[in-house]
């Protein structure tokens, strides 16, 4: 092997390293699973970390009841399949004061079925590390995000007050009742996610393959209908189109693309040949101008 | 690109493993808003086809409510990405971008050319492999073009590409492009570079960005991209002696004991001999674990798990190393220490020491001087403030294993970090390992207040998940502290002791024994004593944990 390492293996290999750091320098830590691509990848990444143990730390969903039904399969199934203690969190009292993305708006339902259901969680199991699937080229806000992320005691993100982040020494130092969130894919592209999930075989939700779905056009996005929660509005109609999604998340908040894609490469050649960026799909991000970095600030991931 | 858009709609397979095989490179662009630097990176962004249409739709939007180029499109908007520094027209901090071509992965670590320059800079310089240093056409070389050239040798980046920018500002002009491409050639042949590749260019209007400019036309050398896409980095690393710092034990289970880590330098093989630096023992290597099969070979920058033939004691904070080359191992590294908090160095303070390998306590004892980023002069300073750079000796309360920063970027860098406020204030280097001198006086030179004091300058050891090693019995050893010392007690360490676990501190005399009693006193830990032939040593543990490790002789008879 004289050859250099490819830019995968390096990714790789970096977050390896991010992975095995957490779990030497922090007493609970815990795995943010969000049941989409970057979580798939992310999971992959702790299986190899810690091979042939299995990852010493339990995977954390923040269930907002909104969740596509095919993701809590694939999700249960997951856990089950690596060995890890499944921790699946939802708020409680969002549910009773009957939370919806349809009645809400998608900003005040993110706040309290994610972002304060997040929080709920951990401060429940006290974990002092969360890792997560963010990448910093998906939003601008988050190009200067560290690697190792600082929470005060009440979840906040400053992003005025980061640590310097310098070779691959983390500072992992925190006080009771801080956290640190983590991600260790946060250098990898959306490409380098599809191409790594190709050359690995690592196993996605179905709902990043095209089908035909029933959906409706709302807003001119297609929402899948995905249970009897969904209520229609006058002049829409239920159609059945071939349609997958870029991104997954709440389905009444998460757009589905008509596509053919049916194989992995034909996922990798329609993202490459497409002109919007993933995340337009998402609502979330398009509520007012910063949002991204204002749902940080306050604790969202 | 366009024949891969091509490639992409005809053969997405070929295009794939095509892309399988891209090398990565990490660079850094130094420069202020003025040289354009914003607008070179947007443009690099943009002619990869790294832009979207909706970011593209929300950038034109933005170009007309706060662009600086009336209203046409500011590439340099891409980059600003919080809003607040948007609203001031300012970077603030460290960006990290990210572009490919068909040949290379690109991160970009971008960051500002004035406020907190050096502490922004060599944060972002210190995983970079090339620097592209900015230049505005009209003015040549400025002070700030020495700062950033110095902070990038000194940060150990050997590739740089001299980027004279808004040639057309200046007609195109051959001359003045060679005027200042000798210039900084005569000025960087002190730093160490190991090569300067000067460009003339336009990043507003995209002149030798990607293709050739006709505007140039006496310009025979690589475009930006060209560059960037082809200078070679060196995998020097894995021709060097072999290094791995052990970031983890894998035990699952009682037949597997797997030392996990990243190599930093060398290559490894099943059957080659090791030696662990601290101990010095020696084992050879068994197995190279990973979850597609054991591997024949591992190189630097590959993260491993490797298993020995031996049952040697080795943990977190350990160094495995080649036989024949050991790393240094000492108590007083000197250092180059770029400090980065607003809260200057206190000489003689312990603050944390975090190196590839360990965190261990530890304090500056003398700056030897401090660098003037602008004249690259020594000067004489007690101590050193934000944005300073100097020279540094250190004094580690246990001996580490390092090699210099010139030899691996890896193991010869560490943190340092404030032990109460667990800021990270400084960032080291490794220049050699100080000659040893008498520690009293190190102290008297650079703590002048607290000798004067005279009444008992007492020693605070912190009890931290530094001090612990492994499963079962920690050892803490005291025999070699003769001041009065005084305990920081982290959360992790009684986590460490509630968990079963037992520290045996090693003391020097009865004096100190009462400060134990304190701790003892304080976190309601029992403890077993023993009058040894060194001194005193008292085994300290939790009452009543749930481990099964402990013995039924732990009974703690108390004092």
């Amino acid at each position: 092997m004289n050859k250099n390492l490819t830019h995968l293996q390096q990714l790789e290999a970096e977050s390896i390293h991010i992975l095995r750091e957490v779990v030497s320098e922090f007493s609970n830590p815990v795995m943010l699973y969000s049941i989409g691509k970057d979580s798939a990848v992310m999971l992959h990444l702790a299986r190899k970390a810690f091979y042939p143990a299995p990852p010493p730390f339990p995977l954390l969903h923040v269930d907002t009841t909104w969740k596509f039904r095919e993701m809590i399969q694939f999700r249960d199934r997951m856990a089950a399949e690596c060995g890890l203690d499944l921790i699946v969190h939802v708020n409680e009292e969002g549910v009773r004061q009957g939370i919806s993305p349809f009645t809400h708006g998608s900003s005040l339902y993110t706040d309290i079925m994610k972002t304060e259901g997040l929080k709920q969680a951990l401060d429940r199991y006290k974990f002092d590390a969360a890792f997560g699937g963010a990448r910093r080229d998906e939003e601008k806000s988050r190009a200067k995000e560290r690697i190792f992320s600082f929470r005060s005691a009440n979840h906040r993100w400053d992003p005025k007050d980061q640590r310097p982040e310098l070779w691959k020494l983390y500072n992992t130092r925190i006080k009771p009742g801080e956290s640190i969130r983590v991600f260790p894919i946060s250098n990898w592209t959306e490409l380098d996610v599809w191409q790594y999930i190709h050359l690995e075989n690592i196993p996605i939700v179905p709902l990043y393959y095209a089908a035909v779905r029933p959906v409706v056009e709302r807003d001119g996005m297609l929402i899948m209908v995905d249970d009897d929660r969904m209520e229609l509005k006058p002049g829409e109609t239920v159609q059945y189109k071939s349609v997958r999604f870029r991104t997954l998340g709440c389905y009444p908040l998460t757009a589905a693309v008509e596509s053919e894609a049916t194989t992995l490469p034909q996922i990798i050649q329609e993202m490459l040949l497409t002109r919007t960026s993933e995340r337009q799909g998402r609502m979330i991000d398009h509520d007012s101008a910063g949002s991204m970095e204002k749902k940080k600030q306050e604790g969202y991931f | 690109m366009a024949h891969q858009s091509e490639l992409i709609e005809q053969d997405i397979l070929a295009y794939l493993k095509s892309h399988e095989e891209k090398s990565l490179l990490r660079f850094i662009t130094c420069g202020s808003v003025d040289d354009g630097k914003s607008t070179l990176i947007g443009r690099l962004l943009w002619d990869s086809k790294m832009v979207f249409e909706d970011q593209l739709a929300s950038l034109e939007a933005d170009s007309k409510k706060v662009g600086t180029q009336g209203g046409a499109i500011d590439y340099a908007l891409l980059l600003d990405g919080l809003q607040a520094e948007r609203e001031q027209g300012i970077t603030i901090d460290v960006a990290y971008r990210y572009f490919s071509t068909e040949r290379r992965k690109f991160i970009v670590a971008d960051t500002p050319g004035h406020e907190q320059y050096t502490r922004n800079m060599v944060t972002g310089a210190s995983t970079a492999q090339v620097a592209v240093i900015l230049v505005d056409a009209r003015k040549g070389l400025l002070t700030q073009t020495r700062r950033h050239s110095y902070l990038v040798s000194l940060v150990g980046i050997r590739h740089i590409v001299l980027a004279v920018n808004k040639m057309d500002l200046v007609a195109f002009d051959r001359q003045q492009f060679e005027a200042i491409r000798r210039d900084y050639e005569q000025f960087a042949a002190s730093l160490g570079f190991g090569d300067i590749t000067a460009i003339p260019l336009s990043a507003l209007g995209g002149d030798n960005m990607i293709e050739p400019s006709a505007n140039t036309p006496w310009y025979t050398g690589p475009t930006l991209m060209n560059y960037l896409e082809s200078v070679k980095i060196e995998g020097e690393d894995r021709e060097k002696p072999f290094r791995m710092p052990v970031q983890w034990v894998n035990r699952p289970n009682l037949d597997f004991r797997g030392f996990c880590g990243v190599i930093a330098a060398g290559t490894i093989h099943p059957g080659d001999e090791l030696r662990v630096a601290a101990s010095g023992r020696t084992s050879r290597v068994a197995r190279v674990v990973t979850m597609d099969g054991d591997l024949e070979e591992a190189t630097a920058g590959q993260a491993v798990t490797l298993t020995l033939a031996d049952e040697i004691d080795v943990s977190r904070g350990d160094m495995l190393t080649a036989i024949d080359a050991p790393p240094i191992h000492a108590r007083h590294p000197e250092a180059h220490l770029v400090w980065m908090h607003d809260e200057p160095l206190r000489p003689g303070q312990i603050y944390l020491v975090k190196t590839a390998t360990a965190v261990t306590p530890g304090r500056v004892t003398t700056v030897q001087y401090a660098v003037d980023v602008n004249t690259l002069e020594q000067k004489q300073v007690p101590t050193l403030g934000l944005n300073e750079i100097g020279v540094v000796r250190l004094e580690l309360d246990r001996p580490i294993s390092f090699d210099t920063y010139l030899q691996n970027r890896d193991t010869g860098s560490f943190i340092l970090i404030d032990r109460f406020t667990n800021a990270t204030v400084a960032a080291g280097m490794v220049i050699s390992a100080a000659p040893l001198e008498p520690q009293k006086t190190a102290l008297t030179e650079s703590c002048p207040e607290r000798s004067v004091a005279g009444s008992g300058y007492s020693r605070r050891i912190s009890l931290s998940e530094a001090s612990i090693s492994g499963i079962g019995v920690s050892v803490i050893n005291l025999t070699g502290v003769w001041d009065p010392i005084e305990f920081d007690v982290a959360t992790s360490f009684i986590d460490y002791l509630e968990k079963g676990n037992r520290v045996l501190f090693r003391l020097r005399a009865m004096e100190q024994l009462e400060t134990l009693a304190q701790l003892a006193f304080e976190h309601t830990l029992s403890f077993e004593f023993d009058r040894t032939a060194e001194g005193v040593s008292v085994l300290i543990f939790k009452r009543n944990t749930r481990s099964g490790s402990r013995t039924p002789e732990d009974k703690g008879t108390g004092i």
